[in-house]
């Protein structure tokens, strides 16, 4: 087992690795510096004005070890983000560092209970359907799914705030109060939202596992022994189905911490998905980069917990 | 160069000889022939649905210059117009209208064609109904411009590597772990960020973000058919790999890509939406429709139309490929493509 | 004493293009305690189908139409889902073909004996787990105290198979199933098995319904057989009466088909043909299109039951001919 996670951990560094490369040659290679300096300054700026900004952001070394061993963009890309020193903000200048510091609270405070309420949910519908199936509960259930996962997420968004927010006034369109008195009603609707446009795809994928494991051979024998269709369904289906599920939901938890970045800029959230609009939207390179690194990582991390709790939670991986 | 217009005409040209050199395969084929019969059997208002849209965005597709110019614009007689273009020549309006007004949203003055606009018209006097119908050419655009780029890419990686494995494997199963764990959206910013906002880099970065999937899936059962009795008969005999490869392992693939070509189509769509609404988009998609609404929704008295027809085109074709691709699964592959984490 | 099981006229169908399809056509049988009858016929014979009839566990779409089924006097088919289900692993248990699927491989082996004796009893856990070690030393099972706590895919087919029995027989129920048992394990282990159900069927004293498509193995455990084709019962008797014997022209292609039943030397013969589909079943006799002693009254009269023996019955035209 553990010479298994260390092989697991070994590969995921590699593929940090390889990541970062990646990201080197999208953001150095195929935008040049002078690209970047270019969009920052305005396509009319001037040479020295362009070389000046390069310096200043220090974009003016060669880019890779054979054109100057000691000092290329290569190795400090590799040197900075391997030690979190992500530098300052191509737009604005401010340390990139400490508005990540800020925006993980936002994001969380978002993220965990959308996360635990969709699962939650998705798991119990899922069941339910399953335990109908074939009947038009299940049919219609199917059908629902299928038109939900086809709207888009952003009609979702913009429907429910009109809903919700304009129609009903039953929470706050938009806008984000730490306080914890009242933050929940500025979550309320983003919450609500992203539950339903999720749902769709979730106990669709949920209903095929469940649906999966019952028609399996070991049920029929629990229903041989006598048991009711509800106990196969929690002590037998469940637990077999969960290995396929926990994968889907450990890989998620990564993300929690990225936070979503349409409903943080929809609904006026400050976390690190509003951080990565506004990159966008600013021609931000220097903290566009240091967010997909920081998604990759979580998502490598994500991916080694997933593989690991599927060892603990199956026992034909465990006794290997 | 091409002009963009006649380019658009020889590809509708090369999609209907396509389309009948498929059509002819399959009349031919028993084992296609039933599949079809039966999607058909399964789906027929799902494709009636998606063929509408094809037709429209053929219609699009199809342009030519000349002819009567556009109301006082002298220009457009020079400009190439498509045939849905001069279905709707001279509808401009001056702004807002709701559908089927006499007169302008904002203020009542009378509209220069009065009763015409059967959704309405935009901000800049467009007719809605006319920029929906376009948007489906951007649609099928993005999906099968994308597909073009990720499917070969993905076929010929997951093929290579199913079939020599080795340090081909190695090398390829590194490219897709890498590429695969830098989450989707990031991705397909970062890499539309690098090279520029255009049509074309849209597509490439999708399909970057896509391929990982396929690929995955084509190497499993390449490996899977690299062990059946009558490829290693065929390697026995001494056949060359690059025919086993054409003439036994590809055509076996070919259920696999249809279904995975079918299925991401929606995903694909609907990220372009969200590209757009980032301002990272596809000019002219129903997904730049969206994001142009969003304020609109929040005048007082709304503007609905233009959502409403941008969100409804969208939808209606998501929900028809989705329940095409989901019959199409369950005609094809009813084991193979349990759905993945 | 009262048969431990007894099945009359029993209909089984499910929906077919033309019609229900009887999959089960008025198939009677009855096994006394402490005997195993043997099930005899091709796949799709409906033979199956007839078991799972008997735990009232036939899968949708199909249903049990009409047909009395008793176990230990008591009759089945009109009790309710939770009654049924009290019955189910109690009095009446069954285990399957493919030992490999038919565990739980997440849950422990013993574990899965504990369920079958807490479904029906009110044990502590405690009685339970020795309940369920007795079983293992019981079935042949080695180290059974460390084997209780094993998980499915650590357990060799055979000694799946052994839990799969010890499972059925936590309750020590009147009648046991047994669905092809040996059919997916190797040769030697097959052995063990049928070993193994004989000396069950002593020790416990529970009736066997063996549902095989082997003749070796009805050979090896079977008092009793009855041969069934195409959804109907065509011959049954005792052993002696069917496998030495046999009359119904079924049964003869069969013996003289099976390599272990032929004197080395000689041809192995085939019944020409395969089973046909239920649309083109004749109303009289089903096996009329492979039958080498076909008679033009076949294929437009059912046959009925000809006595040649004590126990020893078949349902064909020709022999009713010879015996008449």
């Amino acid at each position: 087992m553990l010479a298994y996670v260390i092989r697991r951990l070994g590969y995921g560094v590699i593929v940090v690795l390889g990541v970062l490369l990646f990201l080197f040659i999208l953001f150095f290679t195929v935008a040049s510096p002078d690209d970047v300096a270019r969009r920052a300054l305005g396509e009319k700026a001037l040479p020295e004005v362009i070389e000046q900004w390069k310096a200043n952001h220090g974009y003016d070394r060669p880019l890779w070890p054979w054109q100057d061993f000691s000092n290329n963009m290569l190795f400090e890309h590799y040197r900075r983000m391997l030690t979190f020193d992500f530098g300052r903000s191509d737009a604005d200048d401010a340390l990139i560092t400490e508005r990540l510091r800020q925006g993980v609270g936002p994001s969380l405070a978002l993220t965990v209970p959308l996360f635990v309420v969709g699962i939650s949910v998705g798991i119990v519908l899922s069941l339910f359907v399953a335990l109908f199936r074939e009947t038009y509960i299940d049919r219609l259930g199917v059908l629902l799914c299928v038109g939900g996962m086809s709207v888009s997420i952003l009609l979702y968004i913009m429907g429910g705030q009109l809903l919700v927010g304009i129609w009903l006034r039953w929470f706050p369109i938009s806008g984000f109060d730490p306080d914890p008195a009242v933050v929940g009603r500025f979550l309320a609707l983003p919450l609500l939202i992203a539950v339903m446009s999720g749902i769709g795809g979730d106990v669709r994928f949920y209903r095929t596992v469940f649906v999966e494991e019952t028609s399996r051979d070991y049920v029929r024998t629990a229903r041989a022994k006598g048991a009711g269709e509800i106990r196969v369904m929690i002590f037998h289906v469940l637990r077999n189905a969960l290995i396929p599920v926990l994968t889907r939901v450990v890989l998620a938890i990564p993300f929690l911490f990225m936070g979503s970045l349409l409903l943080e800029s929809f609904f006026g959230i400050p976390g690190l998905g509003a951080i990565t609009v506004d990159a966008i939207n600013g021609n931000d390179f220097s903290t566009l980069r240091t967010m997909v690194f920081i998604g990759a990582l979580l998502f490598v991390v994500g991916q080694i917990a997933t593989d690991v709790s599927y060892a603990l939670v199956d026992p034909r991986v465990r006794f290997e | 160069m091409l002009e963009p217009h006649i380019a658009s005409n020889l590809i509708v040209l090369v999609l209907f000889g396509a389309g009948i050199g498929v059509g002819i395969f399959v009349r031919r084929n028993r084992l296609w022939r039933e599949a079809f019969g039966e999607l058909w059997r399964r789906r027929p208002v799902a494709i009636v649905v998606v063929l509408v849209y094809v037709v429209l965005a053929l219609l699009d597709s199809v342009s030519w210059v000349g002819g009567v110019a556009v109301g006082e614009d002298v220009v457009s007689a020079y400009k190439a117009r498509s045939l849905l273009d001069r279905a709707f020549a001279d509808v401009q309006e001056a702004s807002y209208s709701a559908p089927l007004a006499g007169a302008e949203f904002y203020g009542g003055a009378l509209l220069d064609h009065p009763g015409r606009h059967l959704l309405g018209t935009d901000i800049l006097g467009r007719d809605v109904l006319y920029l929906t119908l376009k948007g489906a050419r951007v649609a099928l655009l993005i999906g099968g411009l994308t597909s073009l780029i990720a499917i070969p890419l993905a076929l010929l990686l997951g093929v290579s590597a199913g079939y020599y494995g080795g340090r081909i494997d190695d090398a390829v199963f590194f490219l897709m772990s890498t590429l695969a764990s830098i989450p989707g959206l990031l991705l397909l910013i970062a890499l539309i960020m690098a090279m520029g906002k255009s049509t074309l880099s849209v597509c490439i970065a999708l399909g970057v973000t896509s391929w990982v999937g396929l690929c995955r899936v084509t190497r499993g059962e390449t490996l899977k058919l690299r062990e059946l009795d009558y490829v290693q008969a065929a390697r026995a005999l001494g056949v060359s790999e690059p025919r086993i490869l054409v003439r036994h392992i590809l055509p076996n693939l070919m259920h696999l890509v249809i279904i995975t070509f079918v299925l991401m189509f929606s995903g694909l769509v609907l990220s372009e939406a969200i590209l757009s609404w980032l301002g990272i988009g596809v000019d002219g998609s129903w997904g730049q429709m969206i994001d142009q609404a969003r304020d609109e929704l929040s005048r007082d008295p709304l503007i609905w139309w233009n959502v409403f027809a941008a969100g409804s085109a969208l939808f209606g074709l998501l929900l028809a490929v989705n329940f095409v691709g989901d019959a199409l699964r369950d005609i094809l592959a009813p084991r193979t493509l349990r759905e993945e984490p | 004493m009262s048969a431990a099981l007894r099945v009359e006229k029993l209909q089984v169908a499910f929906p077919g293009e033309g019609g229900p399809v009887p999959v089960v056509d008025d198939v009677a049988l009855q096994i006394e305690p402490g005997e195993v009858l043997a099930l005899v016929g091709e796949s799709g014979c409906g033979k199956s189908m007839t078991a799972l009839a008997c735990m009232r566990l036939v899968p949708r779409p199909g249903r049990i139409e009409s047909g009395a089924i008793e176990v230990a006097g008591r009759s089945i088919l009109e009790l309710s889902v939770p009654e049924m289900r009290a019955l189910r692993g109690a009095s009446i248990s069954m285990i399957f073909q493919e030992p490999m699927t038919s565990l739980n491989p997440v849950v422990a082996v013993g574990r899965q004996v504990t369920e079958a004796v807490h479904l029906h009893e009110r044990v502590s856990k405690a009685a339970a787990r020795a309940r369920a070690l007795d079983l293992f030393e019981k079935v042949g099972i080695p180290d059974p105290a460390d084997r209780l706590d094993a998980y499915a895919h650590q357990l060799s087919g055979g000694l799946k198979q052994r839990v799969m029995i010890a499972m059925a027989l936590a309750t020590v129920p009147s009648v046991l199933i047994a669905d092809e048992p040996t059919t997916a394990l190797d040769v030697t282990i097959q052995a063990q098995i049928l070993e193994l159900l004989r000396e069950v069927q002593r020790e416990f004293e529970v009736a066997i319904l063996l549902i095989t498509h082997d003749l070796g193995v009805v050979n090896e455990l079977a008092d009793r057989v009855a041969v069934m084709y195409a959804g109907k019962i065509v011959e049954e008797g005792t052993r002696m009466d069917v496998l030495g014997g046999g009359r119904h022209p079924y049964t003869q292609g069969l013996m003289r088909s099976m390599p272990g039943l032929v004197s080395p030397g000689e041809r192995l013969n085939e019944i020409p043909g395969v089973v046909p589909p239920p649309a083109e079943w004749p109303v009289g006799c089903r096996f009329t299109s492979r039958c080498p002693r076909a008679m033009p009254r076949c294929p437009d009269v059912p046959p009925g039951p000809t006595a040649l023996d004590s126990e020893h019955r078949a349902w064909c035209h020709a022999v009713a001919e010879e015996v008449a």
